[in-house]
This record gives C-alpha cells, sequence and structure tokens, in this order.
C-alpha cells in the first residue's frame, strides 16, 4: 500500500525527517509515537502533501505509484486521508456541503458522476449514526465553535464519508475524553478492512487500547528507532521517552 | 436554475478572462464627445422630450458646471475628461414599433452571449426584464402580464411621455439635482433607465429586472431608475450590468430612486459585474452611482448587492427612514481583485419613531486592491427607539490589498440603539491545505471559503440570482492565489 523510504524533509534548510523508512500493507494498522518535537506531525503533513515542507530526499510510493509530485488534492483523490491534529474553522460552510464538495471533487478526478443527493443523504445517516453524531451538527459551519472533541469526531466522521485507503491519525487522541475516544475509536474499528491501512500517530499509549496496532514505531529525532509490536506501547509507556533517546 | 450543474461551474472556472469582453458591431448612432447645452437639449429632443422635461434636465446642467467632482473617497484614479465623453448612444436599429421578432440578430446574438436570451426570458422564470444597452431600452417583456395588474415597468423615457405625473411628482425628490457632482451630471444627461409604479395593495407577481450594459467605445451610461411601490404593495427588483472589455475607461453614473409609500415594501437587489479592467489596471469602467430610498410609515427597503466589476466603484445605496416603524436594510458583498477599487458602503437616516435598519457589509479583497467599508448610521432627534445593527466583515487574501472601514455613527436621540461589529480575517494557507486534503482544488477552496463568508448576504437574493452571484464571485477571484 505504502512504501516511504529514505525521507528527508524540513522547512526552510532545517532538517525534521532525517531518513524515515516504513512500509504498510493494506490491512494494517501501523502506530507511530514519539516524544514532542520528534517529527510525527511532519511526516502526516509530508504524506499528505502539505507544501510548508520541502522534501529533499527519498521517495513516498501508494500502490506503485511514487506521489511525491501530486499535489494535496491529486493525493487525496488516491485515497489519502488525513485526519488533522487541530482541524480549521470555514465559517459559513457547514459540514454536509464541504462533504458533498469533497466527494463530488473526488469521484470526478476518478471519472464518476456526481453522487446523486438521495445516495449522500442516505450516507450520511450511516456515518453520523456509526459516530453517533448528532446530525444538526451537520449543518453548522465547520469546525466553528465546535469543543475539541467535537472537531476530532468530524474528522472521523469525514474519513468515514471519503472511504480512504490510507488514513491517518494525527494525535486523534487528544482533546478527547473517553467516552468521545471509544466511539472514535470504535468507528475507526469499523471502517478497517482488508483493502485499507490504518496510521495512528500517538503520544500516549490509550488509544491504542480501542485501536489495536499490528505494528508500534517509536520516532525520534526524524528517524524510526525501534519497531515492534503492539507491546512497544506498553514498554514506551511504562519506560517513557527518556528510554528511546539512550537507543 | 436547476440547470446549473457543478460542470458548468468548472466550464466557467476554466474562463479566466472577463466572460462578457466582446464587442458587437451593431450600427449605433452616437452624438458627438463633448457636453454643453446644445448637447443636453439635443438628448432632449432626441428623446421627443415635453419642454418641462428638457427644462428640468438644463437647470441640472446649470448645477453641474459649478460642482467639483468628489474626492473624498479611498480611491485614486485619473479624473475622467468629461468633454471625451459621447453622452449619448442608441443602437441604430431600434424601432419603437417594431415587435420583438424584428430586433437586429446581432443585437439578439449578444443577449445570447449575455445568457439573458429574450425570448427565453419572456417563456421562462417569472422574470420581466426590461434590457437597456448602452442607453436606450430595447426590449420591455411581459408588460402586459403585469398590466393586468397595473403595474407600470417601462423604458423611464417611456414614462415621461406616458406617465408624466409621476414622473414629474416623484423625479428629484429623493436624489435632487444638486445632491452630488455625478447625479447633477445623469440628471442633465441621462438618456434611458427604468421606471416602475406599483399599485396600492397590489405585489408584484414576478422579480421585475434590468439588464444594463455599455457597448459603444467612449461612451457613458447614464441611466435613471424610478422605482415608486405605493401604499401596502409588494416589489422585487433586480438589475445586472455588464461591459466589454476595453482599454479605456468607461464611465457609469446612474441615479437609483426609490419611494416605498405607507405599508409598502422594495426589494432592489443589485449585481455589478462590468468589465473591472485588465490584471494590469489597465481599461474598466467607473462606477458612480447615486442610489436613495425614502421610506413612509411602516415601510421597509431593503438594498442587495453584490458588486465584483468595475475599475473604481462609488456607490452607497441609502434609506431614508421617514415613517414611524420604517425597515431599511443593506446586505452587500464587494469583491476586488487585481487594481480594482471599492469604496462602497450605506447611509441609513433615522427620522421617524422605532425605525431599525440593518447593515451586513462583506467585503473580499484580492490581487493589489483596495476594499473600503463607508457608512453612515445618522438618528434624528425625533426618532424615539431607533435601532440600528451593523456587521462589516472583511477577508483578506494575499499580503498585497487592502481593506478598510469608515463607520460613521450620529446620534441625536438618546433612546436609540446602535450596534457595529466588524472583523478581518484572511484566507489561510491551513484552510486551503485543510480543503486540499480532502480533494477540493485551491480554486475550488477558495470559492467555497468565500461563498462561506459572504453567505448571510447572498442568502438575501432572489434563489435564481443567488446562484449566478455565486458563480460571479468564483470567476472574479480566479487567479487571486498563486
Amino acid at each position: 500500500m505504502l512504501e516511504i523510504k529514505n525521507l528527508h524533509a524540513g522547512i526552510e534548510n532545517k532538517g525534521i525527517l532525517r531518513g524515515i523508512n516504513l512500509k504498510v500493507n493494506a490491512g494494517e494498522v501501523h502506530a507511530i509515537m514519539g516524544p514532542n518535537g520528534s517529527g510525527k506531525s511532519t511526516l502526516a503533513a509530508v504524506i499528505a502533501g502539505n507544501e510548508t515542507y520541502e522534501v529533499s530526499k527519498g521517495t513516498i510510493v501508494l500502490e506503485d505509484e511514487d506521489i511525491l509530485e501530486l499535489s494535496p488534492d491529486e493525493r487525496a483523490h488516491k485515497g489519502v486521508f488525513l485526519s488533522f491534529q487541530y482541524p480549521v474553522e470555514i465559517p459559513g460552510v457547514s459540514t454536509t456541503n464541504f462533504m458533498k464538495t469533497a466527494i463530488n471533487a473526488k469521484r470526478k478526478a476518478n471519472g464518476l458522476e456526481d453522487l446523486p443527493a438521495k445516495d449522500m443523504l442516505k450516507m450520511i445517516r450511516e456515518k453520523s449514526a456509526l459516530l453517533e453524531m448528532d446530525r444538526k451538527f451537520l449543518s453548522r459551519s465547520l469546525n466553528e465553535g465546535f469543543s475539541g472533541g467535537e472537531k476530532k469526531r468530524n474528522e472521523i466522521f469525514q474519513m468515514a464519508m471519503l472511504e480512504p485507503k490510507l488514513a491517518i491519525l494525527d494525535e486523534t487522541d487528544s482533546g478527547l475524553d473517553i467516552d468521545a475516544l471509544k466511539v472514535v475509536a470504535n468507528g475507526v474499528n469499523k471502517l478497517k478492512s482488508k483493502d485499507n491501512a490504518v496510521i495512528v500517530i500517538t503520544h500516549y499509549q490509550r488509544l491504542l487500547d480501542y485501536i489495536i496496532p499490528d505494528f508500534v514505531h517509536v520516532l525520534y529525532n526524524g528517524k524510526i528507532v525501534k519497531s515492534g509490536g503492539k507491546e512497544l506501547a506498553h514498554e514506551l509507556e511504562e519506560k517513557g521517552y527518556d528510554w528511546v533517546k539512550n537507543l | 436554475m436547476n440547470k446549473y450543474t457543478e460542470d458548468d461551474l468548472k466550464k466557467e472556472l476554466e474562463t479566466q478572462e472577463y466572460e462578457y469582453g466582446f464587442y458587437t458591431d451593431i450600427e449605433s448612432d452616437t452624438f458627438p464627445k463633448g457636453l454643453n447645452e446644445d448637447i443636453v437639449r439635443a438628448i432632449s429632443k432626441k428623446k421627443n422630450e415635453p419642454e418641462w422635461m428638457t427644462e428640468w434636465r438644463l437647470d441640472a446642467f446649470k448645477i453641474w458646471q459649478e460642482m467639483e467632482e468628489p474626492d473624498w473617497a479611498n480611491v485614486n484614479y485619473p479624473k475622467p475628461d468629461f468633454q471625451a465623453i459621447a453622452y449619448y448612444s442608441a443602437p441604430k436599429s431600434v424601432d419603437p414599433n417594431k415587435t420583438l421578432d424584428d430586433v437586429d440578430p446581432d443585437l439578439m446574438a449578444m443577449y445570447k452571449k449575455l445568457g439573458i436570451s429574450v425570448d427565453e426570458q419572456k417563456k421562462m422564470n417569472n422574470i420581466a426584464m426590461d434590457i437597456v444597452v448602452d442607453s436606450v431600452s430595447v426590449a420591455t417583456t411581459f408588460k402586459k402580464t403585469l398590466g393586468e395588474k397595473g403595474i407600470l415597468f417601462m423604458p423611464i423615457s417611456e414614462a415621461i411621455q406616458e406617465h408624466p405625473e409621476l414622473v414629474k411628482k416623484y423625479m428629484g425628490t429623493i436624489v435632487p439635482k444638486t445632491d452630488n457632482f455625478y447625479a447633477a451630471l445623469n440628471s442633465a444627461v441621462f438618456t434611458d433607465g427604468s421606471f416602475c409604479y406599483i399599485p396600492k395593495g397590489v405585489k408584484c407577481p414576478m422579480e421585475l429586472s434590468t439588464y444594463f450594459r455599455i457597448n459603444e467605445g467612449g461612451t457613458g451610461q447614464f441611466e435613471r431608475t424610478l422605482l415608486i411601490a405605493d401604499e401596502d404593495s409588494y416589489v422585487s427588483y433586480l438589475e445586472g450590468c455588464t461591459a466589454p472589455a476595453r482599454d479605456e475607461n468607461q464611465l457609469h453614473a446612474a441615479v437609483v430612486e426609490l419611494i416605498s409609500l405607507d405599508g409598502a415594501e422594495i426589494k432592489y437587489s443589485t449585481v455589478q459585474n462590468w468589465y473591472p479592467g485588465d490584471k494590469e489596471g489597465k481599461g474598466g469602467v467607473f462606477n458612480f452611482v447615486t442610489k436613495r430610498g425614502i421610506c413612509y410609515k411602516n415601510s421597509k427597503i431593503s438594498w442587495t448587492q453584490v458588486e465584483t466589476g468595475s475599475a473604481v466603484t462609488w456607490k452607497y445605496p441609502s434609506c431614508i427612514l421617514k415613517g414611524d416603524n420604517s425597515v431599511g436594510e443593506f446586505y452587500s458583498i464587494a469583491v476586488t481583485n487585481n487594481y480594482q477599487q471599492a469604496d462602497t458602503g450605506t447611509k441609513m437616516i433615522h427620522l421617524g419613531k422605532n425605525t431599525k435598519s440593518t447593515i451586513i457589509s462583506k467585503g473580499i479583497s484580492a490581487g493589489k486592491s483596495q476594499n473600503s467599508y463607508r457608512g453612515l448610521v445618522q438618528i434624528g432627534s425625533r426618532a424615539e427607539n431607533a435601532r440600528n445593527f451593523s456587521q462589516c466583515d472583511s477577508l483578506l487574501m494575499g499580503n498585497k490589498c487592502g481593506a478598510h472601514t469608515f463607520p460613521y455613527i450620529e446620534s441625536k436621540n438618546k433612546s436609540a440603539q446602535i450596534e457595529h461589529e466588524a472583523t478581518t480575517s484572511k484566507i489561510g494557507e491551513d484552510q486551503l491545505f485543510y480543503c486540499n486534503q480532502r480533494g477540493i482544488d485551491t480554486e475550488k477552496a477558495i470559492a467555497l471559503i468565500v461563498n462561506g463568508f459572504s453567505k448571510d448576504v447572498l442568502n438575501k437574493l432572489p434563489m435564481e440570482f443567488a446562484v449566478e452571484a455565486q458563480k460571479l464571485l468564483e470567476i472574479s477571484l480566479e487567479g487571486s492565489v498563486g
């Protein structure tokens, strides 16, 4: 599904990622953990194509295609989805309208007609139920006045609507109380299939009790310094991040 | 219109240049350039006007000669040479006795390009339309249907002939000849425009619409609109404007007067898309317009405008709230891109008791443009319990444009309640990336954000025009983010 080789990236000559190698197969869940400033969010942004970051070396291949030259929207059309750590507000644009625009843009890029309104509504109904969302929410301006938890739930709702091949969840657990965390994790688990893959970026082990990863990677100083199974997350929780600094 | 789809939108987004920038080669009957008493007389004679009208014009001309062009607005432009403008230009093939079928095929083709084919207009949409190309009203549709209700909707030149009592009674009462430089000029040389009268208690069953277009080079368009809503009547009126792309600046100095008698309601919507000049700021229309309405007891006037065109805009649709319990509203979206300059807003003059006004202004600036809101809220000493709410929001794109707000508040009555809110925001890279990440390209993302920003005002437009206005916003802002 996704193969990253020797990826170097940064902002204005300041290197942040210093040689990332990562292979994610369809059907897998990978967790990326690491202390603050280790490059986790940068990795997510670079995969999604954020032009704030400059890629100086390496490749990102999605389903046998090098996507580094593609714009963020083209990557999205190919099935890349990023759940933002800090979702932005768009005043006056409802979540429904936003999703309708996004879904039809993606369909168009893939040579499909607009999704009929009837099907769109049905889909909205199903997916909002999956995330136990009040549908009144969807007519409100996107993320405007939403609480932290509501924003994150809305991100996963969008993921459900867009049905990505590769979903990257950037600190989706931050700002969520335990009930909301369960709902969001449950949503992600239901969306998981043998055909898609999920990368969970998190600081804490907590989320991984609900979204069980197949692999855990520890990112430090722009490099993956240790990889393992789900037990690695527990080990990290016990020993703290100072441990990886000495690896 | 249901026909409008995302595909149409896409197609339109591919058109980079001013869409209506073609010139139709119809033989025009144009006066020599320049302005003097003889030209004023000649215009009047050409229109076969009665003596009182000629005198009215000459009086205005005298007043104008003694006035100076105002320069207090936050705009910079080379002052037009008023002797280099032709003050009358009519498509030659117009003959009032001809039916629509006889209209010059070139002219019809031009309407088609504008997407306002008259035949179509007749059949669909419930919109009566009076089209002014340069200065003469060419075709008025729906006259009969309106006639049955006693509604008068016709070119003002016709009204001067057929209903002189109404024209005499109201013209120049809301915007006097002495009001300002451009209003005086318009009063002297106006060549056409629309006239509308809604009788007592009548609700106009359709949207009334006028389409203005400047075609001939080196001409000015000076149209004059007079709209009278008699007691307890209702009318919704829309004007749209376009002009072909030209290197020189063209002048547009219109006057609109609205009279809303006791219990009446007038909804006046404008979609202004005059040629804005090219990317280097060359050419474009100077749009210097005086629009004002008066509200008598329990009546209402609502101005809605979407201003996307013109090189320079100077325009303040206003309400004089004379009668008790009367209501004035102003909803505006003004978009400036490249080198456009807009200084626009409103005046709400509260004279009666319990009068209410609402102002919502959305300014969007891109490129190297300057966008100013200028508004006056004035509460007279006898206006007990007057209320005003104003909201002025500015959206900036890029870092070379400007947004300015000049609110003036004058209250002579202690019971007045006046609220003013203002915000300035910028389309952020983070917002664009968020949209991009969901698969929405940058052009579309800007359109989405701008439409969201403008929603409160777009909602005030009649449905069909809201769709058109949304498309216009997108076209106007193309290429504004690199």
